[in-house]
């Protein structure tokens, strides 16, 4: 087939309209994230008394931390499926969720007396921590996924780790309102770690999945 | 990989096409060409290869620019969305031809003003892995790009409805890009 042949052919297909990558984000995420708020609300649930619970800082702190985590991944996500789009800004305003995250900790080793750190640390729902996480996050990573596909990540196994990151901050955002573990600490350890498998997943599934 | 001009020409091309004007797409396809055909001999020459593949490259950046091109922001510019793109298919092409490859961009943004004409002997293109794809696609994309029928004319002739024409030349065209990436060397 000549060249001037395909173009025949691509512009005849081109009367087909594509939905624009922004607006299959949107339609895409949003379905996602009520799937995985529906299994959370099934399985899990907020924890008894939340809306009283809300006020208090460290339970609003951590929810607040991963809701952060959720919106500037989902930047980074959309902005990694457009070729020629500048995405270190967005990799870059990640970086205030650590930042965060340390100043929490500092005030709680300041306000908690050390011979409590390990228990605050241990916490008593790590594991349940560790697979809700992902099982609340596979969902929103699923519609994360989908819409790189539509797009065009010019580094696949990148792209899918931070969809896969942005999977596990939904997840980690609506566990947070069920897990008893409130302190600083336990997020540090727990929640990064599921997010990490998360991100992992989302990595390998993305060298798989988004490659054009 | 074009001058500021060209690129707002292009981007406009590119919005109309997107609204469903096929003969502004068509132009710009049309326009983009040369312009990927010099910069595929570069790229190639650059990596120390004969630019007999250039072609091959042309075409599966063609098809890429086209599947992806709802990734373009209409509100963005056009140059650095098809620098990326075709940066993607070179690095892709060199890839698979078995080369630890370093392309820079610059490679990807020198001015062409003057196109390169098509090889009138296309050694090895597209056309070889239109035979792979499942027939009811190879037959619709045969006949609107090599038959060049229209999409009622392909619907008269293989009885089928014009969306079902559609549907099978969008994914004939996905299969062939599929090919493409998937080709041993």
């Amino acid at each position: 087939m000549k060249t001037d042949e395909l173009i025949r052919a691509l512009a005849a297909d081109g009367a087909t309209r594509q939905m624009p990558l922004r607006q299959m984000f949107a339609a895409a995420m949003i379905p996602g994230v009520v799937v995985a708020a529906c299994l959370f609300l099934a399985t899990l649930g907020p924890r008894p008394h939340f809306f009283e619970l809300i006020a208090e800082p460290r339970f609003a702190f951590k929810i607040c931390l991963a809701l952060l985590l959720a919106a500037l991944a989902a930047s980074w996500v959309k902005r990694l499926g457009q070729p020629g789009v500048g995405t270190h800004g967005a990799a870059l305003r990640l970086v205030i969720v650590p930042v965060l995250l340390a100043a929490a900790i500092g005030a709680e080793l300041l306000l908690v007396p050390s011979d409590l750190w390990r228990q605050r640390l241990i916490g008593t729902n790590a594991l349940v921590c560790l697979i809700s996480i992902p099982f609340l996050g596979l969902a929103p990573l699923a519609a994360a996924l989908f819409c790189l596909r539509h797009g065009a990540p010019e580094h696949p196994a990148f792209a899918g780790a931070a969809a896969g990151l942005l999977g596990g901050a939904i997840g980690a955002a609506l566990y947070a309102s069920h897990c008893f573990d409130d302190s600083p600490m336990f997020v540090a350890v727990w929640y990064s770690l599921a997010m990490a498998i998360m991100t992992a997943l989302g990595a390998l599934a993305g060298a798989r999945l988004l490659r054009w | 990989m074009g001058s500021d001009k060209q690129e707002k020409e292009w981007a406009f091309l590119m919005r109309a096409g997107n609204a469903g004007d096929a003969d502004s797409y068509r132009r710009l396809l049309v326009q983009l060409t040369p312009v990927l055909r010099a910069t595929a001999r570069r790229g190639l020459g650059a990596a120390g290869m004969a630019d007999t593949d250039a072609e091959d490259v042309v075409q599966e950046t063609l098809l890429a620019i086209h599947l992806k091109r709802q990734s373009w922001d209409s509100e963005a510019p056009f140059g650095p969305w098809l620098r990326a793109i075709a940066r993607h298919k070179m690095i892709d092409a060199l890839r698979r031809r078995g080369r630890r490859i370093n392309v820079s961009i610059d490679d990807f943004s020198e001015v062409l003003t003057d196109g390169a004409a098509e090889p009138d002997m296309v050694a090895a293109d597209v056309g070889r892995h239109l035979e792979d794809l499942p027939p009811g696609q190879r037959n619709v994309v045969r006949s609107i790009a090599v038959d060049g029928e229209s999409i009622g004319e392909t619907a008269a002739r293989l009885k089928m409805t014009s969306g079902a024409v559609r549907v099978a030349l969008h994914r004939g065209l996905a299969g062939l890009a599929r090919k493409f990436r998937t080709e041993e060397p």
